[in-house]
């Protein structure tokens, strides 16, 4: 097995792992306590941040060019601990170039506050997030469960849900409704 | 019983926000149930909508009745048997899926994709591209009311299936992307039944605009009906051809170019309002600009492996496993373990036909994918269905949903 | 007798009787045809073949699904006004069965010594029958729509009704430069006038609002608004199945024929033909009929082509440029016959 290449072959242009620290060390001379680390691996340019503070970085890093918000999405990190992850993939669309920021939280403190008011199409998006990992994104206006029934128990895409753990509702041999009768 | 009220409770938390003032006391608004089951949902979408007379007021979308549970299945399969589960979340883009997932993946091992892998990819690609659109302005048109554009829609599709199924050996979720390349050259004859489509499809094509866009009925009911514009797209997070009617040329595959999609001369269709008439014209345009990429890439289909020759992550050919041991243990380890993924993670975009399909996979060391996820354009850009018919009229409210062209397998996953 | 209206030609009691017998059973012995020609053109307009399974050339594919719709299970909305839901249908389809009774198939013929008119009656206020038919047909339309108790039945209704106000004026304009031009109200009277010319000479802008109007009025496509499929579901017999629901549907059928044949009659010159070709007087059903397909065609084909209007788009094609566009037919008819 080939080792993780440092840059993607054929791939698209990231922040070099020159640039990425660059911002990483300007987002600290802003709060030096926003940024607890940077990856540069297989062509991705990751930020981890401290969950709390995720909203002043994404502005910053809005403000200074990634203004469209690609994806959000989450990520069980089981058994790692902080175990859940939040990921928002930045794109700037005149330098092409991605930058994804993630954002760690612990089953316990599941809570984040909401980029909504930013990126309005995060609305449906974080909204799986919630229903699927069940983090809480703070000050989004209507978090409900998205894909999943509104009455449904658990977070199915934790890592530690089984497969296979909901049982079909079969209605055959049920007392009432329809067919019991005959 | 208390569940289902429970249920029907909490749906009551769905707020209308346009109540206009100085009504309640004697006009209410009408709220009506689109859907699931709703001849222009085009599945299984559930509006609830607001009206007013014929105008709407206001429509909320209430996804999740297709949802299959995809993204967790992929976890608990290896890499490359994750790949059909992977192609059925869009299933009218299912190498999109395909493309975006495998792409991930070989991202995460370093791979490098031979060039004719590449080739017949971008083939199968713009062909499924053609599909989907085509899929689309069948369904668009009969929403609109002109039903025989459905079935000349369906004859061309009709012709891709058929060259998918000469490829792969399935009409639709072809497996036919690869983690490496592809699973197989193309047989004798493609190359000519695929020249006779691209013979032909410019001129279908045209016929379609023929029938359409030169029919003052459509163009009324196109023309100038639900525009948004650029910004609030971009702050929707909305990508493809609806951003681009919008005026704003971005394409995965000029901005980003992946799979050699560089060398390919092609232009990329942009309206300049961002009405239906635009969505309507640029994703018309595409199928010409599609044609152009397969023929250039069909012309300059470079010889070689179609897909990577590392014994540790694809099947050894067939007739080997006769004569080579070492052939047979690959074999027998790809199907039974599957082939591990050093820990990391990737998020690997690709322009599909309803926009940008990411998938992100997190590999954990093991031989499955700790986290496959697929942003799907229909599922974000379905968010853009409420600000676009905000004060439209019924009729309109479809068109505009026929524009946006949601896959609601793509939605709910 | 003369209550009503002066009928012009006065039979025994028993060939009425006759005469509406047998225009009942040759008109709902042709729908079954006319729904698989329908379907039977449709489907070679879309690269397909339409129904052959059942009967010869798919011939009795109408009798099966009469059989299957027969066999449905009468059901209703808990919410559905029970005695209109069941009116409304039945309420359709005799508005539209009454104003066969107006199409002229023929002159005055001798059959076995009698004097026979080819029609069901010959009144002095033909056209103004069919339209009073007309105007009833809509409660079919509009009850059935508002008593389904769904909502978008009743979205269908309301558009209905507005359709019905927009394009019945038009129609009932465009006419009257006929009737200027023959002076008289009767049919058979039109179409004697038309000896001399066809009124689709003359008439030509009052022929083609007619027929624009008339597309309205069957709520055919691009008019479809009142069913629109992909917005209403099928808008006033959503909730609709079984035996009433093909109530509607020949109601739909038959008001087409009536439309054709008020068409033909009022603007083809009826059972007469071009180049002073005098045929038997039984050839004369035919040729109303043949004028009559040439309509139904024409349904069918644009219903093939066209995409659906919008309904501020209907409204105001109705009220802006039809409208207008009557009124002026009429003016100049009038100048021109009083000059």
């Amino acid at each position: 097995m080939s080792p993780p290449v440092a840059a993607r072959r054929g791939g698209w242009p990231v922040p070099d792992p020159g640039g990425l620290e660059a911002i990483a060390q300007a987002l600290r001379e802003a709060d030096p306590d926003c940024i607890l680390g940077t990856t540069h691996v297989n062509g991705r340019a990751e930020i981890q941040i401290e969950p709390s503070r995720n909203v002043p970085v994404l502005e910053w890093l809005r403000d200074r060019g990634y203004t469209f918000l690609a994806s959000l999405h989450g990520v069980d990190y089981y058994p790692h601990e902080p175990r859940l992850g939040v990921i928002y993939e930045l794109l700037d669309m005149r330098e092409v170039d991605r930058v994804s920021v993630k954002a760690r939280v612990s089953t316990d403190d599941a809570r984040i506050a909401s980029v909504t008011f930013m990126w309005p199409g995060a609305d449906f998006q974080e909204r799986e997030v919630y229903d699927m990992f069940g983090v809480e994104f703070e000050g989004h206006p209507d978090l409900r469960r998205i894909l999943m029934p509104e009455d449904y128990e658990g977070f199915p895409q934790r890592r530690d849900f089984p497969t296979g753990g909901e049982p079909v509702l079969f209605t055959h041999n049920e007392t009432d409704g329809y067919g019991a009768d005959r | 019983m208390s569940l289902l009220s429970d249920h029907r409770k909490r749906e009551e938390s769905v707020t209308f926000s346009s109540e206009p003032a100085g009504m309640g006391e004697t006009h209410e608004l009408l709220t009506l149930n689109f859907g699931p089951h709703h001849p222009a949902t085009h599945g299984v979408l559930r509006l609830l909508v607001t009206l007013e007379g014929e105008v709407l007021r206001d429509v909320k979308p209430i996804i999740g009745y297709v949802h299959t549970g995809i993204e967790k299945t992929a976890e608990d399969k290896s890499y490359w048997k994750a790949i059909p589960v992977v192609e059925r979340m869009d299933y009218l883009a299912y190498y999109f899926n395909a493309m975006a997932y495998c792409g991930a993946v070989e991202t995460l091992l370093g791979l490098e994709v031979p060039p004719r892998a590449q080739y017949l990819r971008v083939i199968h690609l713009e062909l499924n591209r053609i599909m989907s659109h085509l899929v689309w302005l069948g369904t668009s048109a009969l929403d609109l009311g002109a039903m025989s554009m459905f079935w000349y829609c369906f004859r061309e599709r009709e012709t891709i299936l058929d060259l998918f199924e000469m490829s792969s050996g399935q009409r639709m979720h072809t497996r036919y992307i690869q983690i490496g390349g592809v699973i197989e050259d193309i047989p004798a004859g493609f190359a000519r039944k695929l020249q006779a489509f691209l013979d032909e499809m410019p001129r279908r094509a045209d016929q379609y605009a023929d029938l359409l866009e030169k029919n003052e009925i459509l163009l009324g009911r196109l023309r100038d009906t639900c525009p948004l514009d650029a910004e609030t797209l971009l702050g929707l997070g909305v990508t493809g051809p609806l951003l681009r009617a919008a005026g704003v040329p971005w394409d995965l595959r000029k901005a980003q170019p992946y799979s050699s999609y560089d060398q390919f001369d092609f232009k990329i269709p942009v309206g300049s309002v961002g009405d239906n008439y635009d969505r309507f014209r640029v994703r018309h345009a595409e199928l010409y600009e599609s044609v152009k990429i397969i023929q250039q890439a069909l012309n300059g289909l470079p010889e070689g492996p179609h897909i990577v020759d590392d014994r540790k992550v694809t099947l050894p050919p067939r007739h080997e496993l006769a004569t080579s041991m070492e052939a047979l243990i690959h074999h027998f380890k790809l199907v039974t373990e599957g082939f591990r993924v050093p820990e990391g993670e990737c998020y690997y975009p690709i322009e599909g036909p309803r926009g940008e399909y990411g998938c992100f996979v997190r590999a954990d060391g093991s031989a499955k994918p700790a986290r496959v996820h697929m942003r799907d354009p229909s599922f974000v850009n379905l968010q853009a269905t409420a600000p676009m018919v905000k004060d439209a009229y019924i009729a309109d409210f479809i068109a505009t949903l026929a524009m946006i062209d949601p896959v609601l397998g793509g939605v709910d996953r | 007798m003369s209550v009503f209206a002066d009928v012009n030609y006065f039979e025994p009691w028993w060939i009425q009787i006759l005469k509406a017998i047998l225009i009942f059973a040759v008109i709902f012995g042709v729908l079954p045809i006319l729904t698989v020609y329908e379907r039977k053109l449709l489907g070679r307009f879309q690269h397909r073949y339409g129904p052959n399974r059942v009967g010869p050339y798919g011939l009795m594919q109408p009798l099966a699904e009469i059989v299957k719709f027969a066999r449905k299970e009468a059901f209703r909305p808990t919410t559905s006004v029970g005695f209109l839901f069941h009116l409304a249908p039945a309420l359709s389809i005799l508005t539209a069965v009454g104003g066969l009774a107006l199409i002229p198939w023929g002159g005055v013929q001798n059959i076995l010594g009698t004097n026979v008119g080819l029609y069901g009656i010959d009144v002095s206020v033909g056209p103004l029958y069919v339209f009073a038919l007309a105007g009833i047909s809509f409660y079919g339309i509009l009850l059935g729509g508002w008593a389904s108790g769904s909502k978008y039945s009743f979205l269908g209704s309301m558009r209905a009704a507005a359709q019905l106000i927009s394009y019945e004026v038009s129609q009932g304009l465009s006419l009257v430069g006929v009737l200027i031009t023959a002076q008289t109200l009767s049919l058979t009277g039109i179409v004697n006038a038309q000896r001399g010319m066809w009124y689709v000479i003359p008439q030509l802008c009052g022929f083609l609002i007619f027929m624009v109007a008339s597309f309205a009025e069957t709520n055919r496509a691009p008019f479809d608004l009142v069913e629109a499929d992909a917005e209403l579901v099928g808008g006033y017999f959503t909730e609709y199945g079984g035996t009433p629901f093909v109530a509607y549907l020949f109601a739909e059928y038959v008001n087409m024929m009536v439309v054709s044949a008020m068409a033909t009659t009022l603007f083809l010159g009826g059972w007469l033909l071009p180049f002073g070709i005098h045929p038997p007087g039984w050839v004369d059903p035919f040729v109303v009929v043949a004028k009559m397909m040439l309509f139904m065609t024409l349904f069918i084909w644009i219903r093939a082509t066209l995409p659906r209007l919008r309904y501020d788009q209907l409204m105001s094609f109705g009220w802006k440029v039809l409208l207008p566009l009557a009124t002026l037919n009429l003016l100049v008819t009038a100048i021109i016959v009083v000059a």
